[in-house]
């Protein structure tokens, strides 16, 4: 198992969770570290939060089955993430906002490369490519 | 320029092409050679040198006719997909630039607008065989009496539709970065304060007209490759700059020359015609353009022999000089240090930024060399220069 352990969850908290303290617990029962990348409550009380945790890789998992027992769903940020690779022109405009690196030019074959385990699911890229090529599904609406 | 020594003429390249015994090799291909082997050699050896551009390129078109069914029209008004057309040529002729927007969009009102439909994007799915709504409203006349048509259209329908742009291909442009302390969004893409990032442009040693810095081969008359299709030269695009200042190998240091172009639109490959949305600032077509160079003397294998090192591109602030007009270069780095991934501007260290494609650039040079090698596509001789000093 790897101690070094690292990786981006969406979560999404059913109407009546999002106001419990759920996550610092992830630190204080599961010695995980979190970086809370993006959250919000809908105005029906869901809750939405995309975690970057670090740590040892069973305790994630122990953390994640945790969150599960609350009812809170965890997703994996990467099957979040999709680029319609017939429209991607590899320009790189994406390149200028995207905060994690997941998006990056390639030196050598200065195709734009795509690391979905590096994407935080912000969005940007959806927003600012020209031929629209990068989609985000979120619960909460698909970010355009 | 002193007239070099002339090693073949355009008519030899050609009788070369149809025997397929032509060398052509794409302009990052040539820079290698002409590095390793020297340019007099070069020149002996290499026929003709392909390249090849792929990025957003405002100022382009479609010229176009949309025949006509009893009882005639002249139509007064006009759009395509909601996209307003100039209709005031004749009855049935249109021009649908790659700017316009929808109608009803709503541009900047909540900032940064997206602009998700444009004149450029109708183009893009009539070449790709996509129906778009036509819609056209007239006045009526003794001899042109309908007054409304709607009706779906495809590409196939359309009698004749060219792509006319008056300006394409800027020779060099510039490196933008933003120095005031807020995100702007720019034609040059999305730029963050305090210069965190530096967005640029162009083919670097692929660009046509850094492989032809001078025109000499490139004139009105001249055959390209234009969105996957043939197109031609037609002289000088809008704002072409004839005399710009130039480094020691004739390049300019500062967007200059510039080509006006034509094409059928029944030709083309969607690949390589593509709308395009500029978050905060609008809609536009990404066009690939690959010229080819012949060689005819030392002087074109000098000039075709260019490398991203040996071109420069000035550094401009989007965020108060160029909105005020305000003539500052902050730095003048190298196509070869953009490339890399960062530039040094004042001191300190910024993240470069492409907006061309690189790879579709270096395809559309490829492709161009594949149609010459094949013998499908002959030069032409230029017939009216293009003025740069």
């Amino acid at each position: 198992m790897d101690k070094n352990y690292r990786k981006i969850i969406y979560l999404s908290f059913p109407p009546g969770r999002s106001s419990q303290p759920l996550v610092c617990n992830l630190a204080r029962n599961f010695n995980l570290t979190f970086n809370i990348l993006k959250a919000q409550i809908t105005p029906r009380q869901e809750g939405f939060m995309t975690l970057e945790i670090s740590g040892d890789e069973e305790n994630f998992h122990k953390g994640s089955e945790y969150l599960k027992e609350q009812g809170v769903r965890v997703t994996p940020v990467a099957q979040k993430i999709t680029r319609n690779e017939e429209s991607c022109m590899h320009c790189g405009m994406c390149t200028s906002l995207c905060p994690t690196r997941a998006l990056a030019v390639n030196a050598a074959t200065r195709c734009v490369d795509f690391d979905a385990e590096k994407c935080s699911a912000c969005g940007m890229c959806v927003r600012v490519c020209p031929v629209r090529a990068m989609e985000v599904d979120l619960e909460n609406g698909v970010l355009q | 320029m002193s007239a070099a020594k002339t090693v073949k003429t355009i008519k030899e390249i050609n009788e070369r092409i149809r025997k397929g015994k032509a060398v052509v090799l794409n302009a990052s291909e040539m820079a290698e050679a002409v590095r390793s082997m020297g340019k007099a050699k070069a020149a002996r050896e290499v026929d003709v040198v392909t390249t090849g551009t792929f990025s957003p390129m405002c100022s382009s078109g479609m010229l176009f006719n949309i025949g006509q069914e009893p009882p005639v029209i002249k139509v007064q008004k006009m759009r395509l997909n909601n996209i307003p057309c100039h209709a005031g040529l004749a009855a049935v002729d249109a021009y649908l630039g790659v700017t316009e927007l929808c109608k009803d969009d709503p541009l900047n009102k909540i900032a940064p607008g997206a602009f998700k439909y444009g004149g450029g994007h109708v183009i893009e799915d009539l070449v790709r065989g996509k129906a778009v709504r036509l819609w056209c409203e007239s006045y009526g006349t003794d001899c042109y009496p309908k007054k409304k048509l709607e009706k779906d259209v495809t590409l196939a329908d359309l009698p004749f539709a060219q792509l006319l742009n008056p300006r394409n291909c800027y020779q060099s442009y510039n490196v933008a970065v933003n120095m005031t302390s807020r995100t702007i969004y720019t034609y040059m893409g999305p730029l963050k304060p305090n210069m965190r990032n530096a967005n640029f442009a162009t083919a670097g040693e692929l660009s046509p007209l850094f492989n032809d810095p001078l025109f000499r081969t490139i004139g009105l008359g001249t055959k390209i490759f234009l969105g996957g299709g043939v197109g031609w030269v037609l002289g000088a695009g809008t704002q072409h700059n004839p005399r710009p200042k130039r480094n020691e190998r004739g390049l300019p240091m500062h967007p200059s020359g510039t080509i006006m172009v034509r094409g059928d639109m029944k030709g083309m490959d969607a690949r390589y015609v593509r709308g395009v949305s500029y978050v905060g600032y609008g809609s536009s077509l990404s066009l690939g353009v690959g010229i080819p160079i012949p060689i005819l003397d030392e002087e074109m294998a000098w000039f075709t022999g260019v490398s991203d090192a040996d071109i420069s591109m000035p550094v401009v602030d989007y965020g108060h000089d160029y909105p005020n007009g305000v003539k500052r270069v902050l730095a003048q780095p190298t196509y070869a240090e953009l490339l890399s991934g960062e530039i040094a501007v004042n001191g300190e260290k910024v993240a470069a930024v492409p907006l061309s494609s690189r790879v579709i650039a270096l395809e559309v040079a490829e492709k161009l060399k594949d149609w010459i090698r094949s013998g499908e596509f002959l030069l032409t001789e230029a017939q009216e220069q293009i003025p740069a000093f």
